[in-house]
């Protein structure tokens, strides 16, 4: 099923000579809204909760974590970091790509997207939090390991959300759904993705650094 | 073919495409935002009776000292659940299903924005009912309180499963609220009729959504707070109990962040059905229509900063409570705004006082006694004098019951003719209203005398001789008067859907555009979706009438498709012609499928939560999976 439009649909209203299209783009598309309000709300979310560990925080005492547990190790989240943020570009390039009708290109940036994605996700997972849950603190050690596993944890399994939409849309790209009007699939998962991107900075800041301060 | 070239309507291709046959497979899969609003009103109002029930035991229970009707363990369980069911079961979903119903109509759409979207939220609205009511098939129903305040609350002190019931319960219905909310939000700024620009939008309409935008930034807090203390109390975390650096005020900044935003979501789309039913029944236009929305979004934005008036009496710093004091004193300058502005219009018409109209008028009263305790209760020393008292319980039964439950009754008699096409009896409407009226403040003035003589709320018993007596077997007979009134509305309204008198599309002869179609109107809403251009168009456009507006007066027929028109936020433009979803399965199975997660939550079952995780899955993948033509947008 292929639906190579070069131009959006034109239908009539039922007004004289007045016909309009029956896709938009950005704040045109209902979809667009939903997904932006949506973000609102985690947002929100999030703000509180890293809020909240502040408040935990200041209410805990002089030192900050507490109970003889050092300050986070930063090589490794550095490192992780730098993977999570530079999977923002290739999301980009794909919905730059579907905007010019570009089918091959938003497939492959997708992909790149995902991989990149998928390796920040497995370091989280599988190098990360064994190292830390055996060596150093478990969520149920003290209010600090609970904070960093919940905020850490909750950002995790966003990610997690975004690589199933991002397998979501790849799967819809391979079937042809999308075209240069018709793509809101892409557009709000590119939107979700950058969200999930820029709360990093936040959780990065709040958990891994102002301990050091 | 001619209709699709030129885009005309004809009400035989509309009812083609958009007829839903009744029946169970429609019943369970429908989309049409007025079956869903009405199923919003039906079943939030049994819970009215259910929360009212509650309330009545209670009231026996205090009807005289020392009474041993229920034990204290079960009078805990009956005033959490009491206010549990008024805030998020009874008052939240009625006024959504008023939302649901009416927003369409008034901003001349055909649907919500997201019609699987919204019968989603009842259906998780319903589910979290139900899976919070199922705690007392096993004895075991929440007992620390509407605000389940910490450590209360924890695993310690409450070891049993009632708490994990308030707590999963609330983070599922919360995923109700917020869908509700962005689709009314999205609704109201795209999808509202060519030429309604912002300032031509009905104040019903307004008040939909600011409670929308509250909601949106205040139920992330009671969300964020219920798996935080799901965290604690089933997988050993740390955050409010004070052993390993837990902090219990925590919980009540998070629960009160929200708390205190919910109240005023419950108040405001209140505050719009007054100012929908006023100027009708004044027969002229609302005086001060802008300053009535800048104070109903003032009030919403002040909302966030007053929360911690709910806590003065913990403890904290004085210069917060200052601030707090100063910003609860604030909220009076909004309301009272509001107040006048109706006033002005009453005084400036000639009221009809039907029964809509009396329930209004008793609103205001309520509401302006209400509000008198208000201020009160900011003032920081009377606030720690009175705290945890009947006094504060008065208080807000006036704000809350008369600030939402009579608005709610009056939207009843207004709009239930729109609704089955029938009056509803004016003579039992009025005997209704003033059984609820004497009852009402038999019932909840006496609350702030007991409290200032010492009464405590939540007190399951209490010793003779501290001269309550009298005014609380007062109270439990106006419970009574009060709840015999409302039962009589309940009848009047079963009664007249099949003998009232014959409605037509517009029997009040209002504004606005919900009264521009047939009474039931059709699945469609609107043979053509009109041009409005006049704030109150049903007055200034006679061209309007029970089919819309012809296409020579400006009405848009969008080839009598399934589909509706998105317009441009400020202005009201006409921008896409955006196709509709049709009736789906998903929104059912993907809820039933998710209700099964969260009972895989409360009882620790990770085989069960799997299972219904992958179900959850599915069912989002066959909700958005193409079918048929459907194209992606």
């Amino acid at each position: 099923m292929t639906l190579a439009h070069d131009a959006p649909l034109l239908v009539p209203t039922g007004q004289p000579d007045e016909r309009l299209p029956t896709v938009g783009a950005g704040p045109t598309n209902l979809g667009w809204w939903g997904m932006v309000l949506f973000i609102a709300v985690e947002a929100t979310l999030f703000a509180l909760l890293l809020a909240s560990s502040f408040y935990l925080r200041f209410r805990s005492g002089p030192v900050w974590p507490p109970d003889g547990i050092e300050p986070p190790k930063l090589g490794l989240v550095f490192v992780m970091s730098a993977i999570l943020w530079s999977s923002s570009l290739p999301v980009h390039l794909a919905h730059s790509a579907i905007k010019r009708g570009d089918q091959r290109k938003l497939r492959v940036y997708l992909a790149l997207g995902f991989l990149l994605g998928a390796v920040f996700l497995t370091l989280q997972c599988a190098v990360e939090y064994p190292d830390i849950l055996r060596h150093e603190f478990t969520p149920r050690t003290d209010a600090y390991g609970s904070a960093f596993f919940t905020i850490t944890g909750l950002h995790g399994a966003h990610v997690a959300v975004g690589l199933l939409m991002s397998a979501w849309v790849q799967l819809r790209a391979r079937q042809g759904a999308f075209d240069r009007h018709r793509h809101v699939s892409v557009q709000n998962f590119v939107m979700y993705w950058h969200f999930v991107d820029v709360v990093w900075v936040f959780v990065l800041a709040t958990v891994y650094l102002s301990p050091h301060l | 073919m001619a209709t699709v070239t030129t885009g005309l309507a004809t009400p035989e291709l509309l009812e083609e495409h958009w007829h839903e046959t009744p029946g169970l497979g429609s019943f369970l899969t429908t989309v049409d935002h007025k079956r869903i609003g009405k199923r919003y009103l039906y079943t939030g109002l049994l819970f009215l009776v259910v929360g009212g029930v509650e309330s009545l035991i209670m009231r026996v229970q205090l009807a005289h000292s020392n009474l041993h009707v229920v034990d204290p363990e079960t009078y805990n369980q009956l005033f959490t659940m009491h206010g549990v069911t008024m805030m998020f079961l009874f008052a939240t979903p009625v006024l959504s299903g008023f939302g649901n119903y009416l927003v369409p109509l008034m901003i001349g759409a055909r649907d919500m924005a997201f019609p699987r979207l919204n019968a989603f939220g009842y259906w998780v609205f319903l589910g979290a009912g139900l899976f919070m009511y199922s705690s007392f098939l096993v004895h075991k129903p929440p007992d620390a309180g509407w605000f389940a305040y910490v450590p209360l609350s924890d695993s310690v002190y409450s070891a049993g499963p009632n708490n994990d019931f308030y707590a999963l319960g609330l983070i599922f219905i919360g995923i109700s609220t917020t869908a509700g909310s962005i689709n009314f939000i999205v609704t109201i700024l795209k999808m509202r009729a060519p030429g309604m620009s912002l300032d031509r939008m009905p104040i019903f309409v307004w008040g939909e959504l600011a409670m929308a935008l509250t909601v949106v930034f205040a139920l992330p807090a009671l969300t964020l707070a219920n798996v935080m203390l799901e965290l604690e109390r089933q997988a050993g975390f740390h955050f409010f109990a004070p052993p390993n650096g837990g902090q219990p005020l925590l919980w009540q900044h998070l629960f009160w962040i929200f708390g205190h935003p919910e109240v005023y979501l419950v108040v405001l789309p209140a505050l719009g059905i007054a100012s929908a039913i006023i100027p009708t029944m004044c027969r002229r236009p609302m005086i001060g229509y802008t300053y009535i929305v800048l104070a109903e979004m003032a009030i919403a934005l002040i909302g966030f900063g007053v929360w911690v008036h709910h806590m003065f009496a913990v403890g904290l710093p004085t210069i917060g409570l200052g601030f707090i004091s100063l910003t609860s004193f604030l909220v009076v300058i909004p309301s009272g705004v509001q107040i006048f502005a109706w006033l002005a219009t009453l005084w400036a018409g000639k009221p009809l006082l039907r029964t809509p109209m009396l329930f209004v008028l008793g609103f205001i009263i309520l509401f302006v006694i209400g509000g008198l305790s208000g201020p009160m209760l900011a003032a920081i020393p009377v606030d720690q004098q009175v705290t945890d008292s009947y006094f504060v319980v008065g208080h807000f039964h006036y704000v809350l019951v008369g600030g939402a439950m009579f608005p709610i009754f009056a939207g009843i008699y207004y709009w239930a003719p729109k609704m089955t096409g029938r009056l509803l009896h004016e003579g039992w409407g009025k005997v209704s209203f003033w059984l609820m009226f004497v009852g009402f403040n038999a019932l909840f003035f006496p609350m702030h005398i007991l409290g200032l003589r010492g009464q405590p709320r939540r007190m399951y018993t209490y010793q003779p001789g501290h001269g309550w007596d009298f005014l609380n077997l007062l109270e439990t007979i106006g419970s009574f008067v009060l709840a015999v009134g409302i039962l009589v509305t309940f009848i009047n309204w079963v009664w007249s859907a099949k003998r009232g008198a014959p409605a037509g599309p517009d029997p009040w002869r209002a504004d606005t555009l919900e009264w521009a179609t047939t009474s039931p109107p059709a699945e469609y809403n609107f043979d053509n979706i009109p041009t409005v251009r006049s704030r109150e168009p049903l007055w200034d456009q006679p061209e309007l009438g029970p089919h819309g507006q012809p296409p020579e007066a400006g009405g848009r027929g969008l080839g009598g498709g399934h589909n509706t028109l998105v317009t441009s936020l400020l202005e009201g433009e006409p921008e896409i012609v955006a196709p509709m979803p049709h009736e789906s399965p998903w929104p059912l199975l993907l809820t039933i499928a998710m209700a099964v997660v969260f009972l895989g939550l409360l009882i620790s079952n990770w085989v069960v939560m799997a299972v219904a995780a992958l179900a959850t899955a599915a069912s989002v993948a066959g909700w958005f999976w193409p079918r048929g033509e459907t194209q992606e947008t």
